[in-house]
């Protein structure tokens, strides 16, 4: 089962989540060797693909580096929920079809490890030994986008009427 | 109900009669500005569509700034491809290295943006070009591709903030302590998702070099962008680039336009004001704490300008930086350069033991060319103190003015830069006041 990767900061910003030093590359596979190394060396160690990344307020304010979002799927993080988002990084995520929720009451419920399920069905984040946070849903605008497949995808249908 | 300038600036691209707070659009760019970090990606993910084709090789610009003159074989690959791209599909606007500088700035004097148009652009200090009264705004790769392509983005109309200062600011404060002060009240996610227009008679003294000092660092508040509206100094300024007031259109937020919130600031009352790590909101006044420096930085598209480095030069005039400090100041574009040279700055910046590099976007983003090492400290001119942003995770940045760097370049220590009004004597002189 997925577990939850906690870090209930405000302000994790692009910075820390990929640094500028290795944006000399655009390769998902590259980028994710250095996820989130100036927040935490150790991070890319401990995700496995489907993990869920939880967060602080603000999540990925700073650099409008798209690099941020590759690095962190890259490093097989499955959603980011956080109570907001820095909206470059929102739109960045929206764009590129991965999942970033916002919700509230994240602290009270998960630590660091703890097994979650992810229904975007219902909207939840389930905890397997108990509990549960609701998630806001995404708005109409970017399902469609996630619908076709990522912004590209939309705009190109949109081109071909 | 009135309209916000930025609220009729999209309205008028999107080609209604009245946008609202939290309506989706899908606005024409005027202009897309791209460098040699964030395009080549979105260059890729065009051509592995088979959507390989730009739409208006005129309303493009291509400027790298982030890593050159290329500093490593990855990043002259990226330049190759910026290069051989605008070449290929006939981009007007490109900069060679050595005709340009860090594209914002270099942009806000082409005369190519102008008043009420819209831009983006895959960097978040594209909100600079706010401070010429059009709607600009930073994005990633994937919309910057979706621009390049089809000259349109989707936004969310944004609600507008309205940040009114009166009065005048004290000598040796600037636009940076101002912007600097702001952020400290509303916190580094105030503004996010808004706009963050300025008003009031300290923005209408100011000069266009301040106002976009001010404009630049809206995104450090999470703000979509900075917007300031035209006046008779706006006018001045694009007149002397060649742009005549009949070839734009000003906007300005009507009386009932609705502001989701006003700050107001009293100039007079703004002092030097320094961010400490690791968060542009964490603002205190300049010299509070004596805190050593390893580095004292004067750069960036925020403080990189003629006006900047003339500051710098009113401290460092007949002073030293101090022995234990390294300063490196970075003029921000060719012109700034040549600018600084002919007026003697160069030379007195080397005389007061600086060094001087050249126009890149360089060690802001730790790039390259004074990239902070393991627990360094360095006083910086640009817009971003977080953790790593210049270089080793365990270095801290500070954040404040050119004068405030400079005065802590002389002093050693993190200075108020009002200890040094009246100049030096002669080079080499210790000051009264250290």
């Amino acid at each position: 089962m997925p577990a939850a990767r906690v870090y209930f900061k405000d302000h994790i910003n692009t910075d820390e989540i990929i640094p500028a030093r290795y944006l000399t590359t655009f390769e998902e596979a590259e980028l994710a060797k250095h996820a989130m190394e100036d927040l935490d060396p150790d991070f890319v160690r401990r995700v496995r693909p489907g993990d869920v990344l939880l967060a602080g307020a603000d999540f990925g304010c700073g650099s409008s580096r798209e690099h941020a979002v590759w690095a962190l799927r890259g490093a097989g993080i499955a959603a980011v929920l956080a109570p907001s988002f820095a909206r470059i990084f929102y739109r960045n995520a929206i764009n590129g079809g991965f999942p970033v929720f916002e919700a509230d009451g994240l602290e009270q419920v998960f630590a660091e490890g703890d097994e979650v399920q992810l229904d975007t069905e219902h909207g939840l984040l389930r905890r397997r030994a108990g509990g549960q946070v609701q998630f806001r849903p995404l708005p109409e605008f970017a399902k469609r986008i996630a619908q076709a497949g990522g912004l590209l995808e939309y705009f190109r249908d949109q081109a071909r009427g | 109900m009135g309209m916000t300038m930025s609220e009729k600036i999209l309205a008028a691209h999107a080609g209604l009669a009245q946008v609202a707070p939290g309506q989706l659009i899908e606005c024409p760019t005027d202009w897309v500005l791209c460098h040699e970090v964030t395009t080549p990606a979105a260059l890729r993910m065009l051509e592995e569509r088979g959507m390989d084709s730009v739409f208006d090789p005129e309303r493009i610009v291509a400027i790298p700034d982030h890593t050159v003159p290329s500093m490593d074989i990855k990043a002259a690959k990226l330049y190759q491809k910026l290069k051989s791209w605008a070449k290929e599909k006939g981009i007007r606007h490109f900069y060679e290295v050595g005709r340009a500088g860090i594209a914002h700035v270099v942009l806000e004097n082409s005369g190519l943006v102008k008043p009420g148009e819209t831009l983006v652009s895959g960097d978040s200090h594209t909100c600079n070009a706010g401070a010429l009264g059009c709607f600009a705004t930073g994005v990633g790769s994937t919309d910057l591709a979706g621009a390049i392509y089809l000259g349109k983005v989707w936004f969310k109309v944004p609600e507008t903030m309205l940040i009114r200062v009166r009065g005048r600011l004290g000598p040796g404060v600037s636009a940076k302590d101002l912007v600097l002060e702001v952020i400290r009240r509303i916190g580094a996610d105030g503004a996010n998702y808004q706009v963050m227009e300025w008003v009031g008679e300290t923005i209408d003294a100011m000069d266009m070099e301040a106002r976009f000092t001010l404009t630049n660092m809206a995104i450090e508040a999470g703000a979509k962008t900075g917007i300031i509206a035209v006046d008779q100094t706006t006018r001045d300024f694009l007149q002397a680039r060649g742009v005549a007031p009949q070839q734009y259109t000003e906007y300005r937020s009507d009386p009932d336009a609705r502001f989701v919130r006003v700050v107001e600031v009293e100039a007079d009352r703004v002092e030097p004001t320094v961010a400490y790590p690791h968060i542009p909101s964490n603002g205190h006044l300049a010299g509070s704490d004596p805190i050593r420096v390893d580095q004292a930085y004067v750069g960036s598209c925020t403080n990189g300008r003629i006006g900047d480095l003339r500051e710098v030069a009113r401290i460092l005039r007949g002073r030293q930086v101090a022995e234990h400090v390294r300063m490196v100041i970075v003029p921000a574009t060719q012109a700034v350069y040549r600018q600084a040279a002919s007026e003697g700055l160069l030379e007195l910046f080397v005389d007061a033991g600086a060094t001087v590099s050249y126009p890149s976007c360089g060690a802001c983003l730790g790039m390259h060319s004074g990239v902070l090492g393991p627990g360094d400290v360095c006083i910086s001119s640009t817009n971003r103190n977080f953790v790593g942003r210049m270089g080793d995770p365990s270095a801290q940045i500070y954040l404040a003015s050119p004068a405030t760097v400079a005065a802590s370049a002389v002093a050693g220590y993190i200075t108020d830069p009002r200890r040094f009004q009246t100049p030096g004597q002669t080079p080499g002189e210790t000051d009264a006041s250290r």
